[in-house]
């Protein structure tokens, strides 16, 4: 209740100035939509970029980039990195898949793989866990597929402490300079905005092609969520606890090392989370630079149309991500519980015994039954015939239905939304994206949106552009549709909100490659089938927000609004959405970014957007061309970002809540 | 009475500390001794303002003052947690201010214990872990300095629970951690920030005890923060009341009940009950030429160390105009007028 009362009171405060705000971008608006209705009669230089608008900006980052990689000598600096982790991937592929380099001593047997993740599983969470844990390698031996998971693991294995502790570095620096931080945030923003794609270029310029390229992109992908998680932890431990440490005599190393980052634990291990996960999804991307593993086994199958394989592989991917994330979140959540005093050595290494105890006999049961020990081609299982089989069925019952929808979807709405983008001239999407800035955030907002679309229509990519914006506008609002009823449905009980979160947590962690096969499976390799996976991926963080948003009005509100007889209906329209409403505009902008994400990686299932031009831009390893590409695409990201953002912490302080 | 000798541990010469932005080129615009208002309306907070003081060694200062008045902020500027903006604090003589980073890790170490409000606890670390802590910054070996944190967190009364973690501790438990970890070191300077605040009464009452003792025996300088104003009384040689960032009045428990120096400090304290910390000696005015025998052949003195309420009854019951009041050993040092005593007794303005 008083949440209400001061909520007014704030925003009859700014009253004022948003109106004149407000009104400015109705004028704005306004001239935009006069300039395209009256295009005909714009000189063509305003309808289309012209010429002399559009900068050589990927000839520039090119002649940079050849600078620094032959003048300056880069390239040895970056193939010395790269012969050792290469060096680091042959001894985990030796001991993981029996790959003939040094230490000569592998493969492990899968059993003793599978025991050991399952005692892992075992102390960070208890039964649950170890039998997910051990069950992912089991399902992985047993459905022949260990050579390829162990390929694609064995690059986590290397890639994620690499960025742990890059991650670490960067994060303290930045957390000790103010300087450091300034000059990192930018660079920060744009990194997490831009496409995967984009860090491919370079890579395979500086290193070539094969696991260790597919190593290093996914070290320099997975560092900055760790950078900025470190930071934020950093940034968390309480000054006192600090000044404890200056008053115990800690010198600077003792203090980070004993106080401040033990103390920022959870942050950091959060951060672990993050980088195995996004490693992952980087490494299943890499295939498209040849890196070996389940991404490349799941491209070919899916290039194929071999469904049924495909769809084990990706169980297979889908079990690794979830356990990767359940072991590593329960790992950031684990508070350590003390033993009693008068307990043995036994009693606290109890299960250090018992695993020991495991890996000699599945050691020893390798020696006697050497399917313990590897599972060969021919002794494994598949599922994939009756799957098949299935399938069809599937798909043969559905597919007038299929049909019907792609014809109506590609005839009445895409193309026609397609060319509705192209026809309008750039200096009213502009003018329009100015006004709606200035409409949230004034003149600095409007400048900011003009900039970013204003650099990619110098960039030369306007119509590319132009069709990325549609589909992800468009996958956008279905997700809207589909994602908002949905979770406003699963906030109505606590039951149904926990098993829907829980839901779109797990599909969360899945790599976006995943969304693929069951679209492709619908709808074949078309426009619609990268739509229908973009608003598949997008309707996840849309639903977990509206959740999010729901859950989180306050209770004081609801009974005030009871108290004044409002039904289910009133209260949902006039309190719960209105107080939600700038949660949801968060899941908004997470949706924006998946999309945007989701749409580069379908181009390989058939757009013509800026997605098709970054894979050609990656089979000619043109760095300047990729770059500038990935840029048009972190800049629709950013500018998206910045209006929600700043729109809804507005909105948040007016309405009291936090 | 006295524990103290003369020679300072801790000198602060006219220090200052403002919070904002830009708070050294705003102090050095400053001219005379602006108050506090002012300062506040530029958008500055003076949590110390012009603080003198000096501590001598062995002396037990308590620090009192209403939320925020600065009591923390002066401690912390004492050890140079921050830094002053302007002025200088002397410990032992040395400038801490213009200490070397190694210097004064080395002056922490060796010299320098500090107890927080919020007990400042490292969370991954157990209770012993904890306690070891700062032995294990100094670099002590591991057998050592087990033995010793196992040594305090007996004497704070935690034996048993070692190996816990403190989110597994009540919050008296986690103050009692706090202590043991800032006596490990056995430090000759000691900054307690509320130490006992989350204490139930008997242990308070058991730990203020192990303090008194340990200062005794040992001659510590200690700094105290708190807001109860009995545990003042029981271990404040001297009593310094804070307002808005200025020490209004520093001295003797007496002196503060009887002679508050500002209206602040005599509304400060005017709950209290003056007989229970106004001393025989105190009110007791000195012999002149010849009075010793006399008094002594008026018959039985009483103890100077005493405060009024706890010779309510004699003083009642004694019908002498003067009473003589004897120190320590028994010698004869003063004259109480009974009226004055009776007075204080009864709460009546004198
Ligand atoms: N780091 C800081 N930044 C800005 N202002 C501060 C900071 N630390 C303290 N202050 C301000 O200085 C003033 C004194 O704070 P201090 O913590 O010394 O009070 P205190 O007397 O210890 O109060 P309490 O009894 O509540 O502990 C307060 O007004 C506080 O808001
Ligand atoms: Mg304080």
């Amino acid at each position: 209740m008083t949440a209400i009362v001061t909520g007014v009171g704030a925003e009859g405060n700014i009253r004022a100035e948003p109106d004149a705000r407000i009104r400015i971008g109705r004028w704005i608006i306004l001239l935009a939509v006069l300039l395209a209705v009256g295009r005909f009669a714009l000189p063509p230089s305003l309808v289309r970029p012209p010429e002399w608008l559009v900068w050589p900006f990927a000839d520039w980052i090119n002649f940079s980039f050849n600078f620094v990689k032959d003048d300056l000598g880069f390239i040895h600096v970056t193939r010395a990195f790269a012969a050792s982790v290469e060096w680091l991937l042959d001894v985990t592929a030796n001991l993981l898949y029996g790959r003939n380099r040094w230490p000569r001593i592998g493969p492990i047997p899968w059993t003793t793989i599978a025991v050991t993740a399952a005692v892992v599983g075992y102390v960070l969470n208890g039964w649950r866990l170890a039998l997910l844990s051990g069950g992912t390698f089991v399902w992985i031996a047993v459905m022949g597929q260990w050579r390829w998971s162990m390929e694609t693991l064995s690059v986590i294995i290397v890639a994620a402490p690499f960025s742990v502790c890059l991650g670490l570095v960067l994060g303290t620096a930045a957390a000790r300079r103010p300087w450091v931080e300034r000059l990192l945030n930018p660079i920060l923003n744009i990194a997490q905005s831009l496409p995967h794609f984009a860090y491919m270029i370079p890579v395979v310029v500086f290193i070539g092609v094969g696991p260790k390229a597919g190593a290093i992109v996914t070290i320099v992908f997975a560092t900055p969520p760790m950078i900025r998680m470190t930071l934020l932890g950093l940034r968390k431990v309480p000054s006192e606890i600090i000044e404890n440490g200056h008053m115990c005599g800690a010198t600077r190393w003792q203090l980070l090392r004993f106080v401040r980052i033990p103390t920022a634990r959870t942050e950091i291990l959060v951060g672990v989370n993050q980088v195995i996960m996004q490693c992952l999804a980087m490494v299943v991307l890499a295939s498209f630079i040849g890196m070996p593993g389940l991404g490349q086994k799941l491209l070919q199958l899916l290039q194929a149309l071999k469904i049924g394989r495909s769809v084990e592989i990706g169980i297979s991917i889908v079990l690794i991500a979830v356990w990767l994330d359940r072991c590593t979140k329960a790992w950031a959540q684990r508070q350590p519980v003390h033993f009693h005093r008068d307990s043995t050595w036994l009693d606290r290494h109890r299960i250090l015994v018992v695993w020991v105890g495991l890996v000699l006999l599945t050691l020893a049961v390798a020696q006697i039954w050497p399917i313990a020990d590897v599972v060969k081609r021919s002794q494994a299982l598949t599922i994939s015939k009756p799957l098949d089989g299935a399938v069809d069925w599937v798909i043969v019952m559905i597919d007038p239905a299929t049909q019907w929808l792609r014809g109506f979807l590609i005839r009445y709405v895409l193309i026609p939304m397609r060319d509705a983008y192209l026809w309008l001239p750039y200096v009213s999407v502009l003018l329009l994206l100015a006004g709606i800035g200035h409409m949230i955030g004034g003149m600095r907002s409007a400048l900011v949106c003009a900039a970013f679309f204003g650099l990619i229509a110098a960039s030369g990519w306007w119509d590319r552009a132009m069709i990325t914006t549609y589909m992800v506008s468009f996958s956008v609002v279905l997700a809207g549709v589909f994602g908002l009823p949905l979770g406003i449905w699963a906030a109505g009980s606590k039951r149904r909100s926990d098993i829907v979160l829980l839901v779109c947590d797990t599909a969360q962690t899945f790599p976006s490659f995943i969304y693929l096969i069951p679209v492709v499976m619908l709808f074949g390799v078309n426009d619609v089938a990268a739509i229908g996976a973009v608003v598949t991926f997008g309707t996840v963080p849309m639903t977990r927000y509206t959740i999010e948003g729901l859950r989180s009005v306050p209770e004081s509100m609801l009974e005030a609004a009871d108290m004044s007889g409002a039904s289910r209906f009133q209260k949902l329209l006039n309190v719960r959405l209105p107080v939600a409403f700038p949660t949801i505009m968060v899941g908004v902008n997470q949706t924006v970014m998946f999309s945007l994400f989701m749409v580069i990686i379908a181009a390989f299932i058939g757009t013509q957007d800026l997605g098709q031009e970054m894979q050609r831009a990656l089979s000619s390893t043109d760095v300047g061309k990729g770059l500038v590409l990935g840029l048009c695409v972190a800049f629709m990201g950013l500018m998206v970002d910045h209006l929600i953002i700043r729109w809804s912490s507005e909105r948040k302080a007016a309405l009291g809540i936090d | 009475m006295t524990r103290t000798s003369a020679e300072p541990v801790i000198l602060c010469e006219r220090i200052w500390k403002l919070f904002g932005d830009h708070p050294d080129r705003y102090f050095a615009s400053l001219t005379g001794t602006p108050d506090y208002e002012k300062i506040r309306g530029d958008g500055y907070i003076a949590a110390v303002r012009d603080v003198s003081l000096s501590i001598a060694k062995g002396e037990m200062l308590v620090i009192m003052g209403l939320s925020g008045s600065g009591k923390s902020t002066l401690v912390r500027c004492m050890c140079r947690l921050i830094e002053v903006t302007a002025g200088q604090v002397r410990v032992e003589g040395f400038d801490i201010g213009g200490l070397s980073e190694k210097a004064l890790i080395d002056l922490r170490r060796s010299k320098m214990g500090m107890v927080f409000q919020n007990f400042a606890l490292l969370p991954h670390r157990t209770v012993l872990q904890n306690v070891a802590f700062p032995l294990e910054m100094r670099g002590q070996d591991r057998v050592e300095r087990h033995d010793r944190a196992l040594e305090m967190v007996r004497l704070v009364g935690l034996e048993g629970r070692e190996e816990y973690f403190p989110r597994e501790l009540s919050g008296g438990q986690q103050q009692r951690v706090g202590i043991a970890r800032s006596l490990a070191i056995e430090p000759d300077i000691w900054f307690l920030d509320e130490p006992f605040s989350a204490l139930d009464p008997l242990i308070r009452r058991e730990m203020q005890d192990e303090f008194l003792r340990l200062q005794e025996l040992l001659g510590k300088t200690i700094v105290f923060i708190t807001h109860d104003f009995d545990e003042a009384l029981r271990l404040a040689d001297r009593i310094a009341i804070m307002r808005d960032g200025a020490i209004e009045q520093v001295d003797t428990p007496d002196r503060i009940v009887l002679e508050p120096a500002t209206d602040y400090v005599r509304k400060f304290t005017e709950d209290v009950e003056k007989a229970r910390v106004v001393h025989a000696t105190v009110l007791a005015r000195p012999l002149e030429d010849g009075e010793a025998s006399d008094a002594v052949r008026d018959g039985n003195p009483i103890p100077g160390d005493s405060t009024i309420l706890a010779l309510a009854r004699q003083l009642v019951n004694d019908h002498r105009e003067f009473i003589p009041v004897a120190d320590a050993n028994g010698a004869v040092t003063g004259l109480l007028p009974r009226t004055e005593a009776l007075a204080v007794l009864f709460g009546e303005q004198p």
